[in-house]
């Protein structure tokens, strides 16, 4: 289908320009932080693109993995010594691995109890990180060292919105070309129905860790990359809230589409920001927002925006 | 989309209201969130005190513009609001930090941006190393260790027990309070510990209960924590062994949740928790009763020490204002680092290039609770 593999490629060329675009006009360090962020939560929300709109699989401990992400590059260049433009790599592994070994068990639960499970994961990876004080610094968190690139300190709000943007950009593309593979149409046969894709000769179990694993990876990356441009870390990157925030992004956005996965988590970036004025009323805003978005779009915002476009040029 | 819309255009409408004969103090604090029992008076003390200050013609003239933001005692959050504040325009100085995560996480833009940074967390890391543009008021959990030792050391308590919630102050307070107990001759002959959100913690003190010799049972914890720990210590009934608690106490509402159980509790205080009773040979006495009677008659609430330490970095900028006679942010920090003596709610404050903090062990007045209120203990 060459109609599809141009479509995929303007997508992320469209990205590109928009990344680029922004990079330019962003006036100040504020601006290029919140837009940083913008690509760091896009880049976890991606994962869950994969998990929720693609295979059809809730998870609630998302944050932990972020978490796990944001300490490995907390703590590998502190103990162990390791270059901490390497972390993202190996903390990627290490999720996928935790992710992969927990997996196992956890998917062969569905709907409700497969949510309470990776709930329960998320919870104990955030008790861990904040009472293993020896090892996490515990509630109070602990400093990131700053990489060094050949004498340069990547400390400037700048180069993280271009290492951000650029791993975005790498993660945007590899989920649209999985649309197209063998595995994301098993993905999508599950979403539809199990019981379909077992008799359509889908190894369902093997299926759902796949998507689970690779959600992890997605968050994890986008921890490390957040402890990295903070230069600290604390717990609150992997608690409950957080995985909800994760979740409330894609599902926003629209949980099937990339674009909605990047338009959900600026959205929540940039609300409580916006907000600001009216602080106290700040999370009741936030809320009637997802319930109105909810309640009317609940295909999320962007595949709203598809049908509408085409309804109005047909 | 149309409440965004006004929003964005309010946003844009504060920034140009203010007046060019103005000076902007940045805080971001908890005001929401885990650590609200904290950022809340924190906050009501800053826009207190700045109120005052502008009534009595501001800093050096100028008219005080505070801009306060709350995390949500999310550490992310209140960098990005950092970042924030330091981009809208020029801040003079910036105040808060209300956990020491939150702290941490703020302070390096501060050290780049060259602006100087009250925090008024408890953490020894956000002080150690002395950073530049860093600084606290809070007294830290060692100096509370410290001061609880030398307590049980002329009271010859010599084996206590400790007990500490996973919150930062209790994980933090704990590791010092272990390091510092050899130097006071006491012996550490139990840790537990529990969830900072736990409804009980018997298991824990019976555990301690059954140690052979105990004198002492040490709480670190702030919150709600330290209440259930000292209904659950009378409830075991210890017999002949003194419950302290730490400085994470600091308010009369923990007399209020406790009762009776709570007699002959000992613990570190600032003077802010006995005003009324301080000697009146004591410096502090006139600073800490004016700020109470203030801060209760406008809301109607007891004081915390936490609001105290919100009005001596709001007082100390002041006062550093006054003598570099200038707000341009590298003076304020030089001025900062040479106040002399200068008496707040958390003690008497003199600050060094070596020593951002500024407090020693002896700003902690050692309180006992007795019939239901506090007391001097010595």
């Amino acid at each position: 289908m060459p109609h599809r593999l141009s479509d995929r490629h303007l997508s992320v060329l469209a990205l590109a320009g928009v990344v680029i675009a922004l990079g330019w006009i962003l006036p100040n360090a504020y601006f290029l932080r919140i837009a940083t962020l913008v690509w760091i939560f896009a880049l976890a929300t991606l994962g869950l693109t994969v998990l929720i709109g693609q295979a059809g699989q809730v998870s609630l401990g998302q944050a932990g993995f972020l978490g796990v992400g944001a300490y490995a590059a907390a703590i590998l260049p502190t103990r162990y010594g390791l270059p901490p433009l390497a972390t993202p790599f190996v903390g990627a592994f290490v999720s996928g691995a935790l992710a992969f070994l927990v997996g196992r068990p956890i998917l062969r639960l569905k709907g409700h109890y497969l949510a309470i499970a990776t709930l329960g994961l998320g919870f104990l990876i955030s008790l861990v990180l904040t009472n293993e004080v020896g090892w996490t610094g515990g509630p109070d968190g602990m400093q990131v060292p700053r990489p060094v690139v050949f004498g340069v300190s990547l400390s400037q709000p700048s180069t993280w919105y271009w290492i951000s943007a650029a791993s975005l950009l790498i993660g945007a593309w590899l989920v649209l070309n999985l649309d197209g593979t063998t595995t994301g149409r098993a993905f999508r046969a599950l979403r539809d129905s199990e019981v379909g894709a077992s008799v359509m000769g889908i190894d369902v179990s093997r299926m759902k860790l796949r998507a689970f694993v690779l959600a992890a990876v997605y968050a994890s990356v986008a921890g490390s990359l957040l402890g990295l441009s903070n230069g600290f870390v604390t717990p609150d990157q992997s608690s409950f809230l957080q995985s909800v925030e994760l979740v409330t992004m894609s599902v926003l956005g629209g949980a099937h589409s990339v674009v909605g996965a990047i338009l959900g988590s600026a959205m929540l970036v940039l609300l409580p920001q916006v907000l600001t004025v009216m602080q106290d009323y700040e999370t009741l805003v936030l809320g009637a927002i997802v319930v109105v978005v909810m309640i009317f779009l609940p295909s999320g915002l962007v595949p709203a925006l598809v049908d509408l476009t085409k309804r109005l040029t047909r | 989309m149309r409440t965004l819309v006004v929003a964005g255009l309010l946003s844009i409408a504060t920034v140009t209201v203010q007046a060019q004969d103005s000076v902007t103090i940045g805080a971001v604090l908890s005001v929401t969130g885990a650590a609200a029992f904290l950022g809340e008076p924190e906050e009501k003390t800053l826009r207190i005190y700045v109120d005052r200050l502008n009534a009595e013609g501001g800093m050096l003239g100028k008219r005080i513009n505070l801009v306060i933001y709350d995390d949500g005692s999310d550490a992310n959050k209140a960098r990005t609001f950092a970042t924030r504040l330091l981009d809208d325009g020029k801040i003079a100085a910036m105040i808060g930090g209300t956990t020491t995560g939150a702290s941490m996480a703020m302070l390096p833009v501060f050290e780049e941006r060259g602006v100087p940074f009250i925090s008024l967390a408890s953490g020894i890391s956000i002080v150690e190393p002395v950073r530049r543009f860093v600084f606290k008021v809070p007294h830290t959990d060692r100096m509370a260790c410290e001061r609880i030792f030398e307590d049980m050391k002329t009271r010859g308590l010599s084996k206590v027990a400790l007990i500490s919630g996973s919150d930062g102050l209790g994980q933090s307070m704990r590791d010092q309070c272990v390091a510092v107990a050899p130097r006071f001759g006491v012996q550490v002959v139990a840790d537990e510990k529990y969830g900072a959100r736990d409804s009980d913690m018997t298991a824990q003190l019976a555990k301690i209960k059954a140690v052979v010799g105990l004198q002492a049972v040490l709480n670190a914890g702030a919150g709600q924590s330290p209440a259930i720990v000292t209904r659950n210590f009378a409830q075991l009934g210890f017999s002949n062994v003194t419950l302290y608690q730490s400085h994470g106490v600091a308010s009369k509402s923990f007399i209020e949740l406790t009762g009776a159980a709570s007699e002959g509790v000992r613990l570190p205080s600032a003077a802010l928790l006995i005003a009324g009773q301080l000697p009146a040979s004591d410096v502090q006495k006139p600073v800490v009763i004016n700020y109470k009677q203030t801060y209760e008659a406008a809301t109607g609430q007891p004081v915390s020490t936490f609001g105290g330490h919100a009005y001596d970095a709001l007082m100390i900028v002041a006062d550093a204002a006054k003598r570099a006679k200038s707000l341009e942010p590298g003076k304020l920090r030089d001025a900062i680092e040479t106040t002399k003596d200068f008496v707040g709610t958390g003690g008497v404050f003199s600050f060094d290039a070596k020593d951002h903090l500024g407090l020693g062990p002896s700003a902690f007045k050692m309180v006992i609770i007795k019939n239901g209120d506090w007391a001097l203990a010595d």
